[in-house]
């Protein structure tokens, strides 16, 4: 990181909005997220159907702490991220940050002041008719920040993100490469000084080489600014190597929840056992022998009764039709799982 | 025993509002039954490659020297009807996005048998048998039906196993794979690679497998050419490019994987970014990135250094280590 940055003179900041509850109260707190999509039936009397892209999601951030979210396309990672953010309307369920209920307690602007997001595709993300300084100023003039002070505000994010002011300032985003905008993402993030930062496969589209560096600097700048993470990714390597604690999503569900450690190496639920074993082997001498499931992740249209991952499961019985299982502890880590197969006495033939 | 794949010294060059020299004296060859693993990050060649070996590439913006035998013949030196055999009959390819690679207005069915037609010259009908045996082959469940589906029907896997399936319907000996599971869902990339492992061993084709993912090389290649800026930096077995990369940059990407990286370490990365090759290289193309450069790095192209049968590494660091083996 630039020396020279640090040597200008007070550059004016926001403050992080004021932390209410102290260490004990989780940074964001969710409670019975749902987001429920309708979409037109096949057919002129198809009826309408719905997409349940996001169900009964609850869980909690601690402060300063990294959750990880993994799954596979249309299991609801990045819409959870969304309504999160409030880009999109919920359908039902409470979002809780640092104590205040969101929408009444506080206001969006100051909820975009306490949290913000990087995007995947970050050409997309940016406008690119704005350089890359005013793009980073914007936000911060929005919340009533001098232009000049914004600009230099915009300077100094530039070099803690490991870009040179003075080469990169002017340039506009399709002048500078993929890697490199995903650091203006990053700096245009923290420019009101939020205190959790959420990561929608914001990795994802880099070369490796580059995505490292970028978690090199993830990383950096969370001890730096003491940042909560929420990072969403299909990635599981990556997840684990940044990730405390994750969380599992299948079809609008969470499956299972617990700290890394012991989801990888004690995974309860069959679908996370499934997604562990399909990473590709590091061992030539290991090649994967067997596919771990069949079949392609299914459409969130409708998706079937009780537990939805019963058509997949080779461990179904009559019961996971029926009945949706719910999240229940496993030990005193703080695993979960939402497996028949995990709840003491639930009538599965596998069940402790 | 003559390689089935032979490229010597191919330069790749893009002309139009600014030069691009996209492949510079590469050398690759490809054996009978073998799968090759073109490893590199973004802009170091890897697509490039696979489509000059099947002319893909504007004739009118590209500039290609050097030699491409196929299986005996002269690519660069294919008429328009002979081009147009080569292309489904000896070699065939398969892209990352099956969306975009179908033709959306026809169904599965008719673009398998299309393809059939023209290049065995069977009937309609035995040309939709084909396609029907070609579906059973990649594992669609319910073929039959699928036939009559377009591809927006179907789920990404799906298409992708359809693309398989075109590709592979006139038994072609090579089999050019750009990437082919990289927009897939996990559990789906490997039910794909280890299809395409079985269906090789089963054609016994040869196939060039081009992509960024180290995890993936591993599940399905024999052998790994690492590029960097339009050349291959390091050739080996699959073992020995994993377990002893010799190259500083195959070095620096095989340690630059977050696999096994323990948490709150930091990742080992190379620093700065791929040159922008809009001149060809007169030196080293790695050298202003790696940590083991010396004067001699800048002062001339390195030497493909020979490590072994069948083994090259592109640096001067290597020579010793020729020398001793």
């Amino acid at each position: 990181m630039s020396k020279a940055v640090s040597a200008i003179a007070e550059v004016e900041k926001f403050e992080p909005i004021e932390d209410i509850g102290g260490a004990a109260q989780p940074l964001l707190h969710v409670n019975g997220l749902t987001k429920h999509f309708p979409v037109r039936g096949t057919g002129l009397f198809g009826g309408a159907k719905t997409v349940r892209a996001v169900d009964d999601v609850s869980f909690s951030i601690a402060k300063g702490e990294t959750l990880g979210i993994v799954g596979e396309s249309g299991c609801g990672k990045s819409t959870t991220a969304r309504l999160l953010m409030h880009l999109m309307p919920t359908t039902a369920g409470e979002i809780i940050f640092d104590a205040r209920q969101v929408g009444r307690e506080l206001s969006l602007r100051e909820l975009r002041r306490g949290m913000q997001m990087v995007f995947q595709d970050s050409y997309a993300s940016l406008n690119p008719r704005l350089t890359i300084e005013e793009s980073i100023a914007f936000g911060p003039k929005v919340h009533g920040m001098s232009d000049a002070s914004a600009r230099a505000l915009a300077r100094e994010l530039l070099g803690k993100v490991g870009l040179r002011p003075e080469n990169f300032a002017h340039r506009y985003p399709h002048e500078v490469s993929g890697g490199q905008r995903q650091r203006v993402n990053i700096a245009r993030a923290l420019a009101l000084s939020p205190r959790l930062v959420i990561l929608d496969e914001s990795v994802s589209a880099l070369d490796k080489s580059v995505e490292a560096q970028v978690l090199n600097l993830l990383a950096d700048l969370k001890r730096e600014f003491g940042l909560t993470y929420l990072f969403i990714s299909h990635d599981l390597n990556v997840v684990r190597y940044i990730s405390d604690r994750v969380l599992v999503m299948y079809l609008g569900e969470v499956v299972e929840l617990g700290p890394v450690d012991d989801v990888w190496d004690q995974p309860a639920h069959p679908y996370t056992r499934a997604l562990l074993a399909a990473m590709p082997s590091s061992d030539p001498d290991r090649r994967t022998e067997v596919p771990p499931i069949t079949g392609d992740p299914p459409n969130p249209i409708d998706p079937p009764a009780g537990c939805r991952f019963h058509p997949r499961c080779p461990f179904a019985e009559a019961l996971c039709s029926q009945a949706k299982p719910k999240l229940s502890p496993i030990g005193d880590s703080g695993h979960q799982a939402a497996c028949f197969m995990a709840i003491p006495g639930s009538g599965h033939s596998r069940a402790p | 025993m003559s390689n089935l794949v032979d490229i010597r010294d191919l330069n790749v060059r893009f002309t139009g509002e600014r030069t691009v020299y996209a492949i510079n004296d590469l050398n690759l060859s490809l054996g009978q039954g073998e799968v090759l693993g073109l490893l590199g990050e973004s802009g170091s060649g890897k697509s490039v490659t696979l489509r000059a070996l099947m002319r893909l590439l504007p004739k009118k913006r590209t500039a290609i020297t050097g030699s491409i035998r196929v299986a005996g013949q002269d690519v660069l030196a294919l008429d328009d009807e002979a081009l147009s055999t080569f292309r489904g009959q000896t070699v065939s390819m398969i892209f990352q996005e099956p969306a975009l690679a179908l033709d959306p207005v026809y169904t599965i069915g008719d673009q398998i048998a299309e393809s059939v037609m023209r290049h065995e010259g069977k009937s309609k009908r035995e040309a939709m048998a084909r396609a029907l045996e070609m579906l059973e082959v990649v594992r669609i469940p319910s073929a039959k039906r699928r036939l009559d589906a377009y591809p927006h029907e179907m789920s990404g896997g799906m298409r992708q196993r359809a693309m398989i399936a075109l590709a592979l319907a006139c038994k072609p000996k090579i089999l050019l794979a750009d990437e082919p599971t990289t927009a897939l869902d996990a559990t789906v990339q490997i039910q794909i690679l280890l299809l395409l492992r079985e269906l090789q061993r089963e054609f016994g084709m040869s196939v060039i497998f081009v992509t960024h993912d180290i995890g993936v090389a591993i599940e399905i290649c024999d052998r790994v050419a690492v590029m960097y800026a339009g050349q291959t930096i390091e050739q080996g077995s699959l073992r020995d490019i994993v377990r002893e990369p010799q190259h500083p940059y195959a070095q620096g990407l095989l340690a630059s994987t977050v696999h096994g990286a323990k948490r709150g370490a930091r990742l080992e990365t190379i620093p700065g970014a791929p040159p922008s090759l809009d001149a060809k290289p007169v030196a080293c193309s790695f050298a202003p990135r790696c940590a083991h450069a010396q004067p001699r790095c800048s002062a001339g192209l390195p030497p493909e250094v020979a490590l072994g049968p069948d083994r090259m590494a592109r640096c001067i660091l290597a020579e010793p280590a020729a020398a001793v083996g």
